[in-house]
């Protein structure tokens, strides 16, 4: 099957400063894809480079088979790709309806109740919420609502910048068995975690990032059980 | 124009320009220096002419004083109460943001002009100080005197031109631009950032009172039209982007440049037809406010850009400051 | 009693009212481009004699021909951003702060050259004032700035909680990034901005312009307590910009009551002081306004 998302050689930064390098990564359609490393490796930069939000030096990123480098933010969402950056990823003074509804204004979707319903079927604690200002819910809240505004233009592929950071453990597993019930919906995921246990036990593949480069890509079962991504990257003891 | 009305043609246009030339200068330490927007350079222009042409002045009936002290005495009173003035503006407005510093400095400007236009009995309102001396008055007569002005005006230009680069250059300059460049890095090592800045906006105040004194004895007369924030303000910001901010040699040329630009517009706009003469100085705003524009557009940096690029901050090089 | 109301506190909603139209455009303007339009009274300038032209040529009543005035100031400021904002935009906005000086200049010096610099009345002679229960005299200006700013209070209420535009702009106000993430059209949100900007500050100008009379300086001397007035309400909040206008306005004429003696509070001649007073003080105290707007 071919690669909804297929990046390729990839080197991108800010203002002409290379932070990654030669970067492949591939995602097939319905994979759960997630990328680790350390503080700083540049995992957000790909993300955001497949965003337009980077400057792109060379490579190349297809998209169902399109070239998307360089094609600018605002005609991606439209193109069925979302993204839920790593922070200030909500519109504070609006109600949580309203951030909802910015998600459909540049992809307006075929049915806009059906989709708000099904949306506030993933994440019921939003329904007592609807009319509240966004910035005034809990982290995990948020996290929810930048989620639903993200798929209020169903989207084919979504992009998740730790949608976990910072959240209690009890919101953790929340937000990863919401990742799982998202794909189960026939979406797209790559994702970047700093829980990299959790994450690799739901990722279909990962990739290590390591100063901006390729590290290693397998399974997450295969990383999981790789005693040295262990120990660099899992901080060490074996899952009980 | 016949060859002597040209030489005082242009002795004028030169004591101007210095005057102008010390306004950037002071500018340049407070915005090229510490990144400072301040946009009510005639407050403090006002409060140093006002202070000079006070403390010098003939004695008079319709304001305070006319005490007749020597210019020199009151050049120096008006650095000091422009720095003054200077030091209040900035102890409550240094932390601001720039937009918020520009507001905030132009309402106290605004407010500065209407004390002036309101108090008779301190500035005689709009009808203004007269006999107002200059320095080395009664040394030569008539028109030569200004050549003599002009002198006067550019040594203290030399003098300021020499201080600001030995600002420049000295440690105290350098953690300046390091808090300019990188505010937050500039704190993190420990810099007292308000303070420097402080520092700096009560130096490109006094500047600014120095230069307004110099204008008030240049005309011997003095009212609140002389402190036009059109006039002052605008045309200083202009002069100093297009003469590159950061570097004091620039702010020179921006002030030479620009005013050239703006006095030969006037020599042009007056051969118009009478119908068009009339309305000559609004042409000049109106070139002066596209050639701000084409600046910030195309000559960010001015004619002379800055020496060094705005050096990132190293916590190494400074010791005595720290 | 029934001076407090005519001579002080009707003059002052209407001062008020004048204020907060303009204000309005420069919070959203700073919401949203993130930079304080320094040229805004200028477009008020511009809006009070394209409506005086109208009138000159058409006889109609300022306030009929007030769309031409919105119509020309429109014009204006969407060729400006384009022109002379535009191309700063990925630059620090201090740049553009000062870009939007020369702008106010360049209008200035523009509506000199057409219009000349003196002064110009819409209406000539005294206008009646309008008598209401044998008591209250008040002037008809002022009713009608009362009227237009309650009229403009709710169709703007509406416009930003309930359509898509007015939505997607306090969206990019509170968050720029993430609405360009959300792929919201920037531009087009810009474009409002400068439509409902220009379009109230038209309005604004021609009742200044009604209220005294019409010179190139109008909007100018009225940007300080407008600004005031946009940090007063939180900077990026229009309906806090909409307050923080009558709340200027009133506090400049009522400053100016004999409060304690028979003495006014604050000589008249000081009036506008007060409003530059008490924005040099928000600015230190609460430079997030009253309505806890964006913190820059
Ligand atoms: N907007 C930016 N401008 C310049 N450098 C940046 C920017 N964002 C991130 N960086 C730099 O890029 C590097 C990688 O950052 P990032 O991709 O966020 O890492 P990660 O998400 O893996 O922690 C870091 O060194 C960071 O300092
Ligand atoms: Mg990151």
């Amino acid at each position: 099957m071919s690669p909804l998302l297929a990046i390729d050689g990839l080197t991108a930064g800010y203002g002409g400063l290379p932070i990654i390098d030669n970067i492949n990564l591939l995602v097939a359609p319905k994979e759960i894809i997630v990328v680790i490393g350390p503080n700083g490796a540049g995992k957000s930069t790909v993300l955001k480079s497949v965003f337009a939000l980077t400057s792109i030096l060379s490579g190349s990123i297809r998209f169902a088979n399109q070239e998307i480098a360089g094609i600018a933010t605002q005609k991606l969402v439209p193109m069925g790709i979302c993204a839920v950056p790593q922070t200030r990823n909500i519109f504070p003074s609006l109600t949580v309806r309203e951030n909802l509804d910015i998600g459909t204004y540049a992809a307006p979707p075929r049915n806009r109740a059906e989709v708000e319903e099904s949306v506030l079927t993933l994440f019921p604690d939003l329904k007592a919420k609807l009319n509240q200002p966004a910035g005034e819910l809990s982290g995990g809240q948020r996290q929810m609502v930048t989620l639903g505004r993200a798929l209020m233009s169903e989207p084919k592929l979504l992009l998740l910048d730790e949608p976990t950071a910072g959240l209690s453990p009890a919101y953790l597993e929340r937000i990863f068995d919401l990742i799982l019930a998202i794909r189960q919906t026939g979406i797209t995921i790559l994702m970047v975690e700093q829980n990299a246990r959790q994450a690799l036990s739901i990722a279909d593949r990962a990739y290590v990032l390591v100063n901006g480069r390729n590290f290693a890509s397998d399974t997450g079962a295969n990383l999981l059980a790789n005693d040295e991504i262990r120990r660099s990257f899992l901080g060490g003891s074996r899952p009980s | 124009m016949d060859p002597v009305g040209l030489l005082f043609f242009l002795v004028g246009f030169l004591i101007m320009a210095g005057i102008y030339a010390i306004l950037c200068l002071a500018l340049n330490v407070q915005w090229g220096y510490g990144g400072l927007f301040n946009a009510g350079i005639a407050g403090f222009f006002a409060v140093g002419a006002y202070t000079s042409a006070l403390l010098t002045a003939a004695p008079a009936q319709t304001h305070l004083g006319g005490y007749e002290l020597p210019v020199l005495v009151g050049i120096i009173a008006a650095a000091v109460t422009a720095g003054l003035t200077g030091w209040a503006v900035a102890k409550i407005c240094i932390r601001l943001k720039s937009d918020y510093l520009a507001m905030a400095s132009i309402g106290i400007a605004e407010i500065l002009r209407m004390v002036i236009v309101n108090e008779d009995w301190l500035t005689n309102g709009s009808l203004g100080i007269t006999n107002i001396p200059r320095p080395f008055d009664g040394l030569l007569q008539g028109r030569e005197a200004d050549i003599l002005f002009l002198a006067f005006v550019w040594v203290i230009v030399a003098i300021v031109y020499l201080v600001c680069n030995r600002l420049y250059d000295s440690p105290w300059g350098r953690t300046l631009r390091a808090v300019r460049d990188n505010e937050d890095a500039a704190r993190a090592v420990g810099k007292d950032v308000d303070s420097f800045r402080l520092q700096t906006f009560v130096i490109g105040a006094a500047l600014m009172g120095v230069a307004g004194a110099l204008s008030a004895h240049y005309f011997r007369f003095l009212s609140p039209e002389a402190t036009e924030p059109l006039l002052i303000t605008f045309l200083v910001w202009v002069m100093l982007m297009a003469g590159g901010s950061g570097n004091n040699k620039g702010a020179i040329v921006g002030a030479l440049s620009v005013w050239a630009i703006w006095s030969l517009t006037e020599i042009v706009t007056n051969r118009l037809p009478a119908e068009f003469a009339t309305r000559s100085s609004y042409i000049r705003m109106l070139l002066i406010g596209l050639l701000l524009q084409f600046v910030l557009q195309k000559y960010r940096s001015g004619l002379l850009p800055e020496r060094s690029p705005g050096i990132a901050f190293d916590k190494d090089k400074d010791k005595t400051h720290g | 009693m029934m001076e407090f109301i005519n001579f002080y506190l009707i003059p002052g909603l209407a001062l008020g009212s004048i204020y907060a139209l303009g204000a309005i455009g420069i919070s959203m303007i700073f919401g949203i481009l993130r930079f304080a339009h320094f040229a805004h009274g200028d477009v008020m300038t511009l809006g009070a004699y394209g409506t005086l032209t109208a009138v000159w040529v058409s006889g109609l009543h300022p306030l009929l021909a007030l769309p031409v005035g919105i119509v020309f100031a429109v014009l204006a400021v969407l060729a400006v951003d384009k022109v002379f904002y535009k191309p700063l935009r990925e630059l620090p906005t201090i740049y553009t702060v000062i870009a939007s000086f020369g702008v106010a200049l360049i209008f200035r010096s523009l509506i000199q050259l057409v219009w000349g610099s003196q002064n110009e009345v819409f209406i000539r002679g005294v206008q009646k004032p309008v008598v209401l229960f044998d008591l209250i005299r008040v002037s008809l200006l002022h009713l009608e700035a009362i009227a237009i700013i309650i009229g403009v209070a709710i169709a703007l209420h509406y416009f930003l909680s309930r359509t898509q535009t007015g939505r997607s702009m306090r969206a990019v106000s509170d968050n720029a990034e993430l609405a360009r993430v959300a792929g919201l059209d920037t531009e087009k949100i810009v474009r409002a901005t400068w439509i409902i900007g220009g379009s109230l500050a038209a309005i604004a100008g021609v009742l200044a312009g009604l209220d005294t009379n019409i010179q190139p300086n109008l909007g100018w001397n009225l940007i300080l307590p407008m600004f005031a007035a946009a940090i007063l309400g939180g900077i990026g909040k229009p309906m806090g910009a909409l307050l923080g206008g009558m709340v200027i306005g009133l506090v400049e004429e009522l400053s100016s009551y004999p409060w304690l003696t028979d003495e006014p509070l604050i000589n008249p001649s000081y009036k506008t002081a007060t409003a530059f007073l008490m924005m040099v003080i928000l600015l230190i105290f609460r430079p997030q306004g009253l309505l806890k707007g964006r913190l820059f």
